[in-house]
């Protein structure tokens, strides 16, 4: 799996939605995508590749672009 | 005691503020207050689609001190749900956002304030109202079910002295808010608060917001409630690393938290000075009926406390005998004048005076230690807390019923429903179902499908035997 699909895949799987609903996605345009949603994505993020969210980039984490934004950052070093 | 708050007491003092930097003073309250309520004229009833907005508090106050009683309800509320309540209760006017005002078209707008409107709705049956009736809300996490409870105005404002007595609020407190204001936990810190003349801090951003923390720090916020769902999520934005020197206390309600969070918290409060507070209430009880004093919240861990200021806790055993002997479990009951008046199911039950008398059973099942602190250990009735939200297993399994016509048995743990089925063609159609009914986040429900839902011989669900599928 790419990381692109490993990304999309934690979306598609947390909130139960289609590929192509992603695109310019953010937190509470769906009902899955509530704070406790948010917390089940962060998790499935962390494990999908291994790392640990700041408190600051969890926070900031408002949309799947901005995701992927958070996601490029050098501590993370995740590649799309 | 004043069944209102002294707002012109406040004058000056800043009430109400928002993130985007508006703000309403004691003064400024009560005249926005007197010109909505003179737009309505008299006592009646009238539905509150409320968000944690400048608006939505204003029009709540001035219902509240001018004798119009509101329902009221959260925003979100599933449409279908909305109509139906209108039809039964039938209220005279709505105060709603104005970006929903589109959804109403055909009622009339009256007046406009802080972003929300005054809609009258042109229905002719009027329900009398009971003259002690203050306002109705939804038991939380309501499923669809028209119950409302009725608080009387000496129910809100007996339980709002109350919690200012034990949390000691005064002026300059500056509580920002995470819970619904429908929701009668997040409704009890604006009561409260008001009476003091506190500042709230008004916000729809969560937790896991930046614009949230943002408005909590250049405010300086003193305090915030929370569910055991929030403090798991606080735990997870790992909060005891967060500089936050304003805050001075946080306070815990809405379900049993997790005993080594409870621990956490209590740590985390008493190195940094702060209080971590744990509490107990239910919407019957107005609001609250028990708290664990801070100074006893890392000694006393998984206790919720003893009875606030002018109530009285008391155990009795299945022939309804009181309970004298420490860890001995028995039926929570509550005492005092914040036992709400009762139900309302249709519009001629607004007319009910008080079927409580100060009384309630709490359907929980408690112990009380040598000290005389209670901890709740389970419940009587068939229900889960998700998320902090009250929701009811009986309701589920007949509202699937009736809208599939198969059984269904639902259990679980809070935070966790399963939603055992035997015909698994249906699992997707029926987990969709009881999603959209609760309004809740999908994580918290699963479907099963067994090939027989145990049952005894009188034909009544053995739920017990069903403990073995949770995960």
């Amino acid at each position: 799996m790419t990381n692109l699909e490993k990304y999309n895949d934690a979306f598609i799987t947390t909130f139960e939605i289609t590929e192509d609903q992603l695109a310019g996605l953010k937190y509470q345009d769906i009902q899955a995508w509530d704070s406790v949603g948010h917390m089940s994505l962060i998790a499935a993020l962390e494990d999908a590749f291994d790392i640990m969210f700041d408190t600051d980039d969890i926070i900031d984490f408002s949309s799947y672009e901005k995701g992927k934004e958070i996601l490029s950052k050098e501590e993370y070093g995740v590649k799309f | 005691m004043s069944e209102s708050w002294d707002l012109a007491r406040f004058a000056d003092n800043i009430a109400l503020k928002d993130e985007n930097g508006q703000s309403v003073s004691y003064s400024c309250l009560v005249e926005e207050t007197d010109r909505i309520a003179e737009r309505i004229g008299r006592r009646c009833l009238v539905f509150s689609l409320c968000r944690n907005e400048i608006g939505s508090v204003v029009g709540y106050t001035a219902f509240i001190r001018h004798r119009i009683a509101p329902v009221l309800l959260n925003s979100h509320l599933e449409e279908d749900l909305l109509y139906s309540l209108l039809e039964i209760y039938s209220p005279k006017y709505l105060w709603i956002p104005e970006d929903m005002q589109e959804r109403f078209q055909g009622m009339e707008v009256v007046y406009s304030s802080y972003r929300y409107c005054l809609l009258k709705t042109g229905y002719s049956r009027d329900y009398p109202l009971y003259d002690e009736l203050g306002l109705l809300l939804t038991t939380s996490g309501s499923t669809g079910s028209p119950k409302f409870v009725r608080q009387s105005y000496e129910n809100i404002f007996d339980n709002a002295h109350s919690i200012v007595k034990y949390l000691h609020l005064d002026d300059t407190e500056r509580p920002i808010t995470t819970l619904p204001m429908n929701y009668t936990y997040g409704l009890s810190i604006i009561n409260s608060h008001l009476l003091v003349g506190a500042t709230i801090l008004v916000t729809e951003k969560t937790l896991m917001q930046k614009e949230f923390w943002s408005f909590f720090k250049d405010e300086g916020a003193t305090s915030f409630g929370g569910v055991p769902y929030t403090y798991e999520m606080l735990d997870k934005l790992r909060f005891c690393r967060m500089k936050l020197p304003s805050l001075r206390t946080m306070t815990q309600a809405g379900g049993k938290i997790l005993p080594e969070l409870h621990e956490k918290f209590a740590k985390y409060a008493e190195e940094n000075s702060k209080e971590f507070v744990v509490m107990y209430g239910q919407c019957e009880a107005t609001a609250r009926m028990g708290y664990l004093p801070p100074e006893k919240a890392v000694e006393k861990k998984g206790s919720m406390g003893i009875a606030i200021p002018g109530g009285k806790f008391s155990l009795i055993d299945a022939e309804g005998k009181k309970i004298t002997e420490p860890h001995t479990t028995g039926e929570l009951v509550y005492e005092g004048k914040n036992v709400t008046l009762g139900y309302a199911e249709r519009g001629e039950d607004l007319i009910l005076g008080d079927e409580r008398h100060g009384i309630l059973e709490t359907g929980d099942m408690a112990q009380f230690d040598e000290d005389g602190y209670y901890y709740i250990v389970g419940r009587k009735k068939r229900f889960l807390k998700i998320y902090g939200n009250r929701v009811n297993l009986d309701e589920i399994d007949r509202m699937i019923k009736s809208e599939f016509g198969i059984d269904a048995a639902s259990t679980g743990v809070d935070d966790h429903m399963y939603i055992f089925l035997t015909n698994g063609s249906l699992s997707d159609q029926v987990r969709e179902f009881v999603i959209r009914k609760t309004r809740l986040n999908p994580a918290a429900f699963q479907v099963k499908v067994i090939d027989e839902i145990p049952k005894n011989d009188a034909g009544k669900t053995l739920y017990k035997e069903l403990t073995k599928y949770y995960e």
